[in-house]
């Protein structure tokens, strides 16, 4: 289970636990997320530009 | 206190400090704008002020006092208060970020501009009021309640969730509540793009951007919540929707407002916020006139740089709206505290503050007169690189297109309408 960051505000989309907010329920892999999908926070920065932080567990 | 340069801006990360594990310790250096902060809490004091003039002067033009206050007093204030194009040092902003004096400075408009709704809604009411009287209120209330946007805006960006219920309660008297889903999610994402309804392109006049903003954004913010309930597999038409709970807001206050005090405010409540929402939205179409961003040979466009926003150091103007002036930091680092944003000296800059721009915004032919060559010679003469408005493309190209500038690019502006 992996976690990604965004390389602006800090944002983590963490596997595990999902964003069931955004419709990405726990256990989603970051690799279902659309391309499309921005950062919900900053919105500058796209699920591409997210950064591998932890890829342990 | 310099000014910050690309170099040290543009691959900086910005995590906003909220974490009360890091240590902010107060630094060498005093924010000077600290105490001009509180003046904005002026604005939604306005019908106050307006009905105080208006009694103690018997003078029923008073009510008047709040498009007097935007188009007389704060262009007057910006010549007085001159521009300031210092920044906080690096070291100060986690302090500065963290210093709660400054959210206060915007929690607080909110009881009062509720309060001076409440207000204004009484005196149409009372109807001692003349029917010229009652539409000056409500054009100064307008101006508390379109203001409020830019609070919602500074408030609305956050991640706390109770700064995010204050954005939407800031947005209820101008039924704007859409504007926390599409500024955030719509308009940050693809600002100064021909896709984004809230950017407005060179030659493209304020009469032809308001309903283009206005219907765009509404559509885009239903559409970005409808993706995002889609994903959930539920029907957007559900109280969790960003839109339909903030909306409900409106319709509680509103419908309160018309049981208390009548059905013969309704016109005057409606009004006001056309005219507050209209301010937001000519506030929009100074913002990024013009600039776009390139795309790049993977189809994405560029990073949203410095480049792409109009930017002032008007103190005045500053002071009144939360530093949006500074609006290039606020893109490239979106959930940045209004204290913290600064100067870039690469940033175009706009040949007056936002009350003075707003005037010019009115009158297409002296904004054009006065932007539409600014935007040329921010691309250095290659019109063809600008954000050019669809239907005024032959008269731009005939006007600015010189055979020198442009080719280079990349680009194929021939093809290429929003």
């Amino acid at each position: 289970m992996a976690i990604y960051v965004c390389p602006e505000c800090g944002f983590t989309y963490n596997e595990q636990t999902g964003i069931p907010r955004e419709g990405f329920p726990p256990g989603t892999p970051f690799s279902e997320v659309p391309d499309d999908w921005s950062c919900p926070d900053c919105g500058v920065r796209d699920k591409v530009d997210f950064e591998l932080a932890s890829d342990a567990g | 206190m310099s000014a910050s340069t690309a170099a040290d801006h543009h691959d900086d990360h910005d995590h906003p400090s909220d974490d009360p594990s890091v240590v902010a310790v107060a630094p060498e250096w005093t924010d000077g704008k600290r105490y001009a902060w509180l003046l904005g809490l002026v604005v939604p004091t306005i019908p106050f002020i307006a009905w105080g003039l208006a009694e103690a002067s018997g003078l029923g033009f008073f009510w008047w006092f709040g498009p007097f206050f935007i188009f007389g007093v704060m262009p007057a204030l910006d010549k007085l208060g001159g521009d300031d194009r210092s920044n906080p040092p690096e070291s100060a902003i986690k302090w500065l970020e963290n210093d709660h004096f400054y959210r206060w400075c915007t929690y607080l408009f909110i009881p009062l501009q509720l309060t001076a709704t409440v207000f204004s809604a009484w005196m149409w009411s009372t109807g001692n009021l003349s029917v010229l009287e009652s539409i000056g209120l409500a054009l100064s209330l307008g101006v508390t309640n379109g203001i409020a946007i830019a609070d919602a805006h500074e408030l609305g960006h956050k991640r706390e969730a109770l700064e995010k219920w204050l954005a939407k309660i800031a947005l209820a008297p101008t039924f704007y509540g859409h504007f926390f889903v599409e500024h955030n999610r719509g308009h940050h994402v693809r600002v100064s793009t021909p896709e984004d309804p809230a950017s407005s392109r060179l030659g493209e006049s304020f009469y032809e951007f308001l309903p283009r903003t206005v219907i765009g954004s509404l559509t885009s913010a239903w559409e970005l919540e409808a993706k995002r309930f889609k994903r959930m597999g539920k029907s957007p038409v559900h109280i969790n929707n960003d839109i339909v709970n903030a909306w409900l807001m409106s319709v509680v206050l509103f419908g309160t407002l018309l049981a208390v005090f009548g059905l013969s405010i309704a016109p005057y409540l409606l009004l006001q916020a056309v005219f507050g929402f209209s301010m937001l939205e000519v506030v929009n179409y100074i913002e990024h006139y013009g600039l776009k961003r390139q795309k790049k040979e993977d189809g994405r466009y560029e990073r949203c740089q410095p480049s792409h926003s109009w930017n002032s150091n008007l103190v005045a103007s500053n002071v009144f709206l939360y530093h949006l002036q500074r609006h290039s930091d606020h893109h490239a680092h979106p959930l940045r505290r209004y204290q913290a944003l600064r100067h870039f000296d690469e940033a175009p800059e706009l040949p007056a503050g936002y009350a003075g721009m707003i005037v010019l915004a009115y009158l297409p032919p002296i904004w054009n007169r006065v932007m539409d060559h600014r935007v040329v010679e921010h691309y250095d003469g290659d019109v063809a690189m600008a954000n050019i408005h669809p239907r005024a493309r032959k008269r731009i190209m005939k006007r600015w297109d010189r055979p020198s500038g442009g080719g280079s690019h990349g680009l194929a502006p021939a093809g290429h309408a929003g």
